[in-house]
Parts: C-alpha cells; structure tokens; sequence
C-alpha cells in the first residue's frame, strides 16, 4: 500500500499542520512516511501545498506528482489540485470554500463540509482535523484507531485541551466521507 | 529499538550535530536552512552550549574557525548564497587543517536565484570552493535519516582527517519531514584527544600551538600541500561511499545524490512495473566520488543516465570515473537529465529520459552543453515568489 | 621602595623581529607580553595575529595563537573565547584589518560584548601591503593609493575613522581607550590601558579595546624621529588619546566621555 497525498489551501488553514498530523499517525502506526510543504517567502495568506506519502515499504520520490487523494480546501487551490490528481485520484474538497465543480471527469470527488463541520463542534480552526478524518475514511490508508492516544504525543502538553475538539473533528470527517 | 520520532531534514541535521557532540554553532538565517539554527538556538542555549547568530555568514565561518582552533566540535549551516560568502572560511580551515562540518542545504542559483530545491554547488563543494589547492570531503543524504546519520558521522570524519566535511543537502532534504531514529548521544569525554588545538597549554606544558594557514617559504608550502595530497588519496581509499541497486541486472544505470536519487528511485519502481530493469547508483560521498565503482561499470558496458537538479555537474565526475575505466566513451555512454531553477524532476519524465536512452533517442553528455536540461514535466517544485 | 629590574618577559620570545627600524609593534608586544607574565596568564592565552605585518606575531608571543583571515579576527576570536572562556584571549589588529575589511566583524563583536580584548594597531597606513590608504590615514597624508594625499572631496576617499568614539556607542562595550607609544610616559600609559582591560577581560566584563597610535616610518617616509614627532603633532590631535569609554566595575562611576546613556536607560 502507498498514498500518494497532495494538499492544498491558503496559508493558515492548518495545510502544514494537517499533513503533518497524518504522517505522524501513520508513523505510529507503522507505515513509512514523507511530508514535503512548498516552502514559499510568504509566512501568511499565500497557497499551502504539500506532498504526503504514506506506505508499508520505502518511499522513492518524496514528491507527489500522480497523487492517489487530494486534499482541497480553498477554492483557489482546485486547479492545482486537478493538476496533480492522478488517474481515477480522489478529490476530496472543502466543499464550504470550493462552490465550483472540478473539471476532470476521470477522478472521484468527494465533497466534505469542513468548516461548517469544525465550527459546529465550535472552531473553524479543526476543519483540517475534519479532513483529515475523511481522508483516512475514504482512503482507507491510515486506520486512525489510536488516533487519540496518537494526538496525546503529537500536541504538545500545553494544546491538549484541545484535543477532544480534534478527536471530534476527526470523528466527524470520517461520517461525513462515510455518507458522501 | 529506539522510537522513531518525526523531524524535519533541517532539524535531523541539527539534532545529529548535537548528538555528535557539537557544542559551538554560527550561523546566519537563510532560507530553506532557517529551521537549523533555531534548532540549535533552542536546544544549545539552555544546556549552555556556544550558540551565536553571527552578522553574515563570513563571521560564521570565522568564528567557526576559532573554536575549531581551540578544538570544540564546531559547526556552521548556510544555502548556497551563503555558502558562497563562506568559501573564504573553507579555504581556511582546509589551509589550517581544522576539523568542522559546514551544512549547505541548496537552493537555485546564480544569484540570488530562488529558494527552492537545487543542486547547483555540486562543483564548488566537490572541487575546493574557495582559492588555492584543496578538498574536503563531501556527504549527501538522500533523507531525513541520513540527515541525522552523516552528520553525526561527519563530526568523526573531520576529527580523523582534520579537514572540514561538509554535508550537501538541498531544500527538499531540508524542509521534508520523516520518521527517523536518532543515534543516541556522544559523550562529550569519549571524543578524540586534539593535541594540535589552541588552549590549556600551561596545563600540559606542551610546546606553543600556532593555528595558522601561512607559510612564505616556497619549498615548505609546497611540501605542506602534497603532504595533505597525501592524505586526501587515504581518505579517497578508505572513505568512499556509495550504494548501488538492481546495477547488475539493468543495461541503464541511473546515477543521482540526494534528492535526484530520490525521484531515480521513483523512476526505477516505474519502469520495473513496465517491465523495463534500470540500475540505480547512489554516490554518498560526492568528495571522495566513487569512480572505481562507475569505472566498473563502464569496464561491463553499462550505460549511464545522471540525474541532477542542475545543467550537468555531477555528470562530470561520472565522465571522469568511465574514463578511468579505459573503455570507449562509445560502449559506456553517459546521459544526462537535469532540471533547475528550483523545479524537481519527477518519476514520469526520469522514466521518460532513461526510455529515450535506451532507444537511442538521445545524445551522450557533451560538458557544458547539457541537451537536456529542460524537462516536460509539471512544474510543481517551483514558487514564483520573490524574496529570500 | 620599588626596584625595576630589566627582564625579558617569559611571553615575548628572544627573536630579533622582522619588524622595521622605528617600527612601534615591537614596544606593544613588549607591553602585552609584560603584563601576561604579571598576570600569570602565559599558559592560558590565546593571541590572535592579523593579517598585516603584525602576523608574524605568533613568532614573537610565547602563547598559542590563532591565524585567521584579513579582518576576521574578531569572529575568530568569538569562537576561541565561547570555547576557552577562562583563557586571555587577544586579539592584535591593525587599521586597514580592523577598520576596513574587518568593520563588520568588530563592531558585531563589541555589541555582543565579547570577552576578549582587542590591541588595535593604528599607524594611518596599510603596511605589509606597502603604504596603501588605510580607513584611519589623515586628510592630506600621503599614501600610494592617494599620491596627492587623502582627499575626501572630489576624490572620494573619506574621512579617517575614530574607531573608539564609534565603538562607544555601542552596548556592549565596556572599556575603550587609545593610547601612543610616542614617548616613556605614554608607553607606560598604554601599558595600564592594556592591564585594566585584560584583568577586566579575565573577570567576565565585555568587550575591551585599547587603540595604539603607533608610528610607521618605513611607509610614511620619514626617519624614526621624525615618525614620532609627526605622530604627537599630526595624529594626536585626529585621534585623541585617553580612556575614551570606562565603564568597568573596579573603575566605580562611568566615565564615558560625550557617549550618551545607553538604550536600556543606563541602568549600569
């Protein structure tokens, strides 16, 4: 098994901190990981991509070109996305953010109200987690079953009230690609 | 088994010069190495370790100098502006005879170029660098792992040979994140003795040390130099790495260090699955090269498709190792496939170049006139954004 | 009563120096390698020699030492010192190495208050190169890159730099003064800027400075008599001498002349 992932948003949509936390559960859960972020000049509002690999075996080219799943958040994001949506990918789009349809035809889309999920568990901030949920869901890459005890040592002590809120979110995610 | 924790290229780095027993790093930001010196600013200073953000990357290097003089394990991290500022430093320490590890995680150049992923200093880190007749060895880690791994062995390295080792890596090796487990920590008591360096001397009664690189007298230069000639051909003997895959089996042999062997790789898995066998060889050390090794290769007529995120200089190196091997440059050809500017080659047009080769679709490298520099691809490693 | 008695100081090695007649290096070393023997600090000090013809000074100090390149020597001696903090670390600098190709690299070093003492050599020309302008050469001195004479005007050339009263300004310096060996009195005078320094140096203080206005014959043309006599009337009055910055603890209040209170309220 090998998930090619490539995510995308803008800045401060936790883009970073999303890929981050799906490698990090993925190590814990045995897999070989790679996380690239396009490191750009701006710190703030420019584009959030990244290429993430998660596999039972050594992982080549750390750069997602092919990408089994995509991850848009951000409506100026589905062009890119498309772009690197490799045959039969799946698109799995913020669909509070992204009102326009995908152009591709060839490629699975799922769309999944993150933000209006996050902020129903009470933080527009955990509609990453949310996807994240979903991702796991409709991929089936990551089993995310620790994924609790996981976030223990991913946060670091000071964020762990937090944790619940993203347990939820995660929760979340994963119905919601459930019922997609 | 120790855990394997997550980390950035950069902070691998950082953590395995910490756990090397490094305890006086300079450095000056720059992006994509920027992660670095936070990193030791964040885990030297509470241990009281010399951290300083020097004011360019000239005094880095020179302060680099002075403690390496007074014989701690010193470090400096940069990209390639930067390191181009240090060269002066390099040339001094070689001169000097000091051990040190200098980072240079790449980016585009000339100029200030841009700060994506590059492989542009391959020359001036395999060739000296910096003025007058010297070399230091160079090491190139293909991921975070090895990010942790050379470096901590590098801090060894520079103490045995007494020269600096510099660790060459890019701004993918630097900015990706993996699972890496991290060697555990030297203690500082255990490190080699440095009866050469500056300090302490009314402890031991030894005669003075002088740490200098000048020497007026023509015939005493001279013989300084060939005796560190001397000990680069031990060092070429002994310390050279490399690692080679499914070479036997492939007619086409894809060379490539660090990220380029990466997506070498990727291209390699690709082809197999097509049914096509290419070979796949990975120079670790770039100085010393592993020229016997591509030698043998050519000596069994095997063709070679270099693959650089630059116009072709490690090509070189590969020209000059199948030339020592006595055979025609007609019956052991050598490709190439760069990609620059801050653009990553994928998997896709690798595979397409090695096809192209082994079709006869493509010329053999001539220097300096790369004929395929510019790939087809995607442009997904780009950032068109200004700024450092 | 006190009897001087003529030594050789253990630090300063018996050699005839390859310095010029009338040449004012050799007095300096004389005066720092003295105050090392006093000190006791011959096997715990690191001499740092420039580039410029003080670097055969590692010929001439019975101490290790350190080479580093043209204006570096500050950085170089950061590392030296972060490592061997108990050790005297000295750094021997001239104007063209210090105030030119070296600016960067002393005044970040005296910001971050570094702990080791700077010997700054000012002869107003460069001397190893063969009497080039140097950052510190007087308006109308004559030098082989300013054969009419330094020329701030129409030439360009600048305006000689006052190292210590620029070196004030800054934070993290504690103790700056020039001194001359022009005449006995003088020398002996330098030679208390130097001891104050080093011993504030060896009590953890901040950076330390002590500018020598030294006499170059050879390269300002003149017989050694004449050298000193131009140095007196032409030098003093450009760069004058004195403690131009004190704000070491033995010394009690600070005496830093025409610097205004520091930036953290002058809380020293």
């Amino acid at each position: 098994m090998t998930e090619k992932t490539f995510m995308a948003g803008f800045g401060g949509q936790g883009i970073i901190s999303m890929g981050q936390a799906w490698i990090y559960a993925a190590m814990k859960e045995g897999l070989e990981v790679t996380f690239f972020p396009f490191y750009g000049a701006e710190k703030r509002g420019g584009v959030a991509r990244a290429s993430v690999i998660v596999s039972d075996h050594e992982i080549a080219s750390p750069l997602v070109t092919k990408a089994h799943s995509v991850v848009v958040m951000s409506s100026d994001s589905l062009a890119i996305g498309e772009a690197v949506a490799g045959p039969k990918a799946l698109l799995l789009v913020n669909s509070d953010l992204v009102k326009a349809s995908p152009a591709r035809s060839d490629i699975r889309v799922l769309r999944i109200p993150c933000n209006s999920l996050a902020e129903k568990i009470g933080d527009v901030k955990i509609a990453n987690m949310v996807m994240m949920g979903a991702l796991a869901e409709a991929t089936g890459a990551l089993k995310l079953d620790t994924i609790a005890k996981v976030f223990e040592s991913f946060f670091p002590p000071s964020k762990h009230s937090f944790i619940p809120k993203n347990l939820q979110a995660v929760e979340a995610g994963r119905r919601a690609a459930r019922e997609a | 088994m120790p855990e394997k924790v997550l980390m950035k290229g950069n902070e691998a780095i950082a953590e395995g010069a910490l756990r090397a027993g490094c305890t006086a790093y300079f450095g000056y930001p720059i992006t994509p190495q920027s992660e670095l010196p936070a990193y030791m600013a964040k885990h030297m200073l509470p241990r009281h370790l010399t951290f300083v953000q020097a004011e360019s990357e000239v005094a880095a290097i020179n302060m680099v100098y002075g403690a390496a003089a007074a014989g701690a394990r010193a470090m400096t991290s940069s990209s390639s502006p930067g390191v181009s500022l240090k060269q002066e430093g390099i040339s001094y320490l070689c001169g000097a005879d000091l051990p040190c590890v200098i980072v240079n995680v790449q980016r585009s150049g000339p100029g200030l170029g841009g700060i994506s992923p590059a492989q542009g200093d391959y020359f001036q880190a395999t060739r000296g660098g910096g003025h007058g007749d010297y070399y230091h060895i160079v090491l190139a880690p293909k991921d975070v792992q090895e990010c942790a791994d050379l470096t901590f062995e590098a801090f060894d390295l520079a103490d045995k040979w007494r020269m600096p080792v510099m660790i060459l890596a890019d701004g993918l090796i630097g900015q990706m994140m993996e699972g890496v487990v991290l060697p555990p920590a030297r203690d500082l008591a255990s490190l080699p003795a440095k009866p050469w360096a500056v300090g302490h001397q009314g402890k031991s009664g030894r005669p003075f040390n002088h740490v200098s690189s000048i020497n007026l007298v023509p015939d005493e230069l001279e013989k300084s130099v060939n005796d560190r000639f001397e000990r680069y051909k031990a060092i070429a003997e002994s310390e050279v790495r490399s690692v080679s895959t499914n070479c036997d089996k492939a007619d086409l042999i894809l060379v490539g260090y660090g990220t380029s062997s990466r997506v070498a790789g990727g291209a390699m898995a690709l082809a197999k699955a097509e049914g096509i066998e290419l070979g796949l060889f990975r120079p670790t050390t770039l100085w010393p090269f592993p020229y016997a090794e591509i030698a043998e290769f050519a000596a069994k007529g095997k063709k070679f498709l270099c693959v650089e995120m630059s116009m072709g200089q490690m090509v070189e190196d590969v020209l000059l190792g199948v030339g020592m091997s006595g055979v025609s440059g007609d019956a052991a050809p050598v490709h190439f496939f760069g990609r620059l500017g801050g653009n990553i080659p994928n998997e896709d047009e690798v595979l397409a170049a090695a096809k192209d080769v082994l079709a006869g679709r493509s010329k053999p490298h001539r220097i300096g006139f790369a004929d395929r520099s510019l790939g087809s691809g995607r442009n997904l490693g780009s950032n068109r954004s200004r700024g450092q | 009563m006190e009897t001087a008695t003529y030594k050789h100081p253990a630090s300063l090695v018996p050699l005839q120096t390859k310095y010029c007649p009338g040449c004012g290096h050799g007095v300096i070393h004389r005066l720092i390698t003295e105050i090392i023997d006093e000190l006791g600090l011959q096997g715990s000090s690191i001499v740092l020699n420039p580039v410029g013809c003080s670097i055969w000074a590692d010929l001439y100090f019975g101490t290790d030492s350190v080479q580093p390149a043209h204006g570096r020597t500050p950085a170089a001696a950061t590392g030296v010192k972060r490592v061997l903090k108990d050790h005297l670390v000295v750094c021997y600098q001239g104007d063209g190495d210090l105030a030119a190709i070296g600016t960067a690299e002393i005044i970040h070093a005296a910001n971050r208050g570094e702990k080791f003492t700077t010997i700054f050599v000012n002869n107003a020309i460069y001397g190893m190169t063969g009497g080039q302008m140097a950052p510190t050469t007087l308006i109308g001195q004559k030098a082989t890159t300013a054969p009419e004479g330094r020329d701030p005007g129409e030439a360009g050339m600048g305006y000689p730099i006052r190292v210590c009263e620029m070196l004030a300004t800054l934070e993290g310096t504690r103790y700056l003064a020039r001194g001359s060996v022009d005449s006995p009195a003088n020398v002996r005078k330098t030679k208390q800027y130097i001891k104050k320094a080093f011993e504030a140096q060896m009590r953890g203080e901040g950076f330390t400075l002590v500018e020598i206005l030294s006499p170059c014959p050879t390269n300002w043309s003149m017989k050694p008599n004449e050298a000193v006599d131009w140095m007196v009337e032409a030098m003093v009055p450009v760069f004058p001498l004195g403690e131009i910055k004190n704000l070491l603890a033995t010394d009690g209040v600070a005496k830093a002349g025409g610097v205004a209170g520091t930036a953290a309220g002058g809380k020293k």
